[in-house]
């Protein structure tokens, strides 16, 4: 960082890059809190990312902290409208990095219909490192909508909104030198979550897929709704690559990571609507019915596999580290 | 113990093969095997362990006449 | 065709013991979900074929030294990371500065020691016969290159000596799956000498689900019948004698010696290690015997040879579960406990 420790040089560099390319008119106030008009309820969330590399195939820090919030918001079923954005930067980040990066989450911003209205910017002593975390709000819609992971019921099905694996395959292929065209899935949901809501779907549960993977979100949903999920393995869709990938480094789609999917638990009648509503959106394309509830034991997921067997997943344990055994 | 998947080789530069894998592609260690492009391969941990027969199918009939008869 | 599959389920006979010898068959099994298509009175058994789950204590420990040592940095497979030693494993390591990197194939380790000749980098390299293969090209290659700053640690096993242990010492066992992969480089014959010594039919096998149950029901089929030879289901890939250029790679660069196998003791001519005119590439492998297990309760031993169940260990799902492993069935993720605990295994 040429401008060193901090101070006004800094600060005035790195405000003309955000007020810039975040510009709207709330921020523009500059105030020190930004005044936005509310609702009756509010979904309200906070994450932070501390990704490597910066910039990956299909994405960049910027883009992954607009969509992850957006997205952890959408889930709830709230229209996601206003965002804050905090960044510490450490000693040597490239200006021109950071510029890139500010353009990345303006235009994720706007594609996923949100401000960026209040924002703050730390630099401390390191070696390039650039950490961001991003709160977010959103609106409910009226009445008394709620969606919860303990909502499931008999006779409803599951919902994948596209291709697993894809972020968590393409951060991984960089590190482990394997050439491949995989792109990280980063993507904001919000949009197949007001197609499901605009028509109607009695939605019960909503997740991105995010650490952890398929398996863990659905073994939650299974858990705390005290059902048996079972899910159809050669309905699930993993691209060629992603499953060439895989089969290198001794890794299962199930449990890797994506950053623009989401898996819905809807009742079982709207199943086909709900899947026209999520191919609708650019980002679920592939989007398909997985899996349904059905009588077992509680807190079960099962996998029917290729082979016709019948596995019981677990939520993640460790990593989910590339092996040889 | 042993993550291995069969592959397409690409190109070969001495003891080193590009073998693909469904589009990834890596740079296996070709010095146990004779390997030419085109061949389907058997790669181990970045080596190449094995060529592969072009026709499984010749395989898999042998394979379940063995199993009838036992 | 035969119907393998519905023989295989509705399966009535004595109550047979499958032990497969090999991690990836205990991964696969888990993955196709076979238990599920099976007879109740096949048992599978899964069994020290796992090479992270045999390693003892005193192997981490030294990499441990190792990537704290100033100037030297390990260079592991993603399976030994979070194995612990007698302490701590890779992992924890990192954050008090340890130098490790984890890498998809050893070779790699070509290029990070050509990128910083100044430091020395030592691979983990565990493995059984397929794994040194790789290993033995690696070595070939420095030789050609010239390349002086790289080493093995090596802790690296052998099929036939701990199955012909667990046939002596244990019993029990009625038939093999055997390696799909080490068969490659060895050949199907390296089993032949045991199914004669101990009377019990091997198949090997490749990994899919499909293949693996063709592998069973020839294995019942055998055991039924009262016969122990060795039957190949993997011929697209495995021969009676193996990839005998691997062979001489690895028998030009290693040499058989005594290893430790957690939980099992010492077993006899069941390692390699480098030959004497190439120990400049070992970094101090030589008898690293010792083995400290962490709960006086702890099965390992007993669960990696088949005689028990993880599900019959008292620890199991209870105080050694993944997240808070005691013994190495349940660090690695191709152990019999781990595969039983995240599988859902209950029998």
């Amino acid at each position: 960082m040429a401008h060193g420790s901090g101070g006004k040089a800094t600060s005035d560099l790195i405000g003309s890059i955000f007020a810039r390319c975040f510009d709207n008119p709330i921020l523009a106030k500059m105030e020190d809190a930004a005044v936005v008009p509310g609702a009756a309820r509010i979904a309200f969330t906070t994450d932070s990312f501390v990704v490597t590399p910066l910039f990956f195939q299909g994405g960049d820090i910027g883009k992954l902290s607009v969509c992850g919030t957006v997205n952890d918001l959408a889930m709830s079923g709230a229209t996601p409208m206003y965002l804050t954005c905090g960044f510490i930067l450490e000693e040597g980040v490239e200006m021109d990095d950071l510029e890139k990066i500010a353009k990345s989450m303006a235009q994720t911003a706007k594609d996923a219909g949100v401000m960026i209205v209040a924002g703050d910017t730390k630099v401390i002593e390191g070696k390039g490192g650039l950490y961001i975390n991003t709160a977010g709000v959103g609106f409910l819609p009226e009445g008394d909508f709620e969606v919860s992971s303990s909502f499931c019921r008999d006779t409803d099905v599951i919902l994948l909104s596209g291709t697993l694996g894809d972020h968590h395959a393409a951060i991984l292929s960089a590190r482990m030198g394997i050439t491949n065209t995989i792109e990280s899935d980063c993507a904001p949901l919000q949009g197949i979550v007001a197609e499901l809501l605009k028509e109607g779907i009695k939605v019960r549960a909503m997740r991105d897929v995010t650490r952890g993977g398929l398996a863990t979100v659905l073994h939650e949903f299974a858990a705390a709704s005290g059902k048996c999920i079972l899910l159809q393995e050669d309905q699930i869709p993993v691209t060629a690559q992603v499953r060439g990938l895989c089969g290198i480094l001794g890794l299962d789609p199930l449990y890797m990571g994506n950053e623009g999917k989401m898996v819905a638990v809807v009742a079982g009648q709207d199943r086909e609507r709900a899947l026209a509503c999520m191919r609708k959106s650019p980002f679920g394309q592939m989007a398909a019915v997985i899996g349904e509830v059905i009588p077992g034991e509680a807190g079960t997921l099962l996998l029917h596999t290729r082979t016709g067997g019948t596995r019981s997943l677990s939520e993640l344990y460790g990593e989910g580290l590339p092996r040889i055994c | 113990m042993c993550v291995a998947l069969p592959g397409r080789v690409i190109s070969v530069q001495g003891r080193k093969a590009v073998v693909d894998f469904s589009g990834n592609q890596i740079n296996a260690e070709a010095g146990l095997v004779s390997v030419k492009p085109g061949d389907s391969v058997l790669v181990h941990a970045g080596c190449i362990l094995q060529v592969l027969p072009e026709d499984e199918a010749k395989f898999m009939t042998e394979l379940f006449a063995e199993l009838e008869n036992l | 065709m035969t119907d393998y599959r519905t023989f295989l389920k509705e399966y009535d006979g004595r109550t047979i013991r499958i032990m497969e010898v090999c991690g990836t068959h205990t991964a696969s099994i888990a993955h196709a979900g076979i238990v599920s298509l099976i007879s109740p009175k096949i048992e599978l058994i899964s069994g020290p074929g796992c090479p992270v789950c045999v390693t003892v204590t005193e192997y981490i420990d030294r990499l441990i030294e190792l990537s704290l040592t100033p100037d030297t940095v390990v260079v592991t497979f993603g399976d030994m990371i979070r194995v612990t030693g007698s302490q701590k494993s890779l992992q924890d390591v990192r954050s008090e500065g340890g130098q490790v990197r984890m890498v998809y194939s050893p070779l790699d380790i070509t290029a990070l020691a050509e990128a910083q000749p100044e430091k020395t980098f030592v691979f983990a390299a565990i493995g059984f016969e397929t794994t040194t293969a790789v290993y033995a090209a690696l070595i070939d290659g420095m030789i050609e290159s010239g390349i002086r700053n790289i080493r093995l640690l090596t802790s690296l096993k052998t099929m036939p000596p701990v199955i012909d242990w667990v046939c002596s010492m244990q019993g029990g066992i009625d038939g093999f799956l055997a390696p799909g992969h080490v068969s490659v480089i060895t050949g199907s014959d390296l089993f032949v000498p045991l199914a004669v010594a101990h009377g019990v039919p091997f198949a090997v096998a490749g990994f899919e689900g499909e293949e693996i149950l063709m592998a069973l029901y020839a294995l019942v089929k055998m055991i039924s019948h009262g016969e122990s030879r060795v039957m190949n289901l993997y011929p697209s890939a495995v021969t009676p004698a193996g990839n005998t250029a691997a062979q001489h790679m690895i028998d030009k660069y290693f040499t058989s010696c005594d290893a430790a196998w957690r939980g099992m003791g010492i077993i006899p001519d069941s390692g390699l290690m480098l030959r004497e005119e190439y120990s400049m590439f070992d970094a101090g492998s030589r008898d690293l015997f010792s083995d400290h297990s962490h709960h006086p309760k702890c099965r390992c031993a007993k669960v990696i040879t088949g005689a028990l169940k993880p599900t019959e260990c008292p620890l199991f799902g209870t105080l050694c579960t993944p997240d808070k492993p005691q013994g190495a069935c349940m660090v690695s993720s191709e152990g019999s406990c781990c595969s039983y605990f995240v599988n859902r295994r209950k029998v």
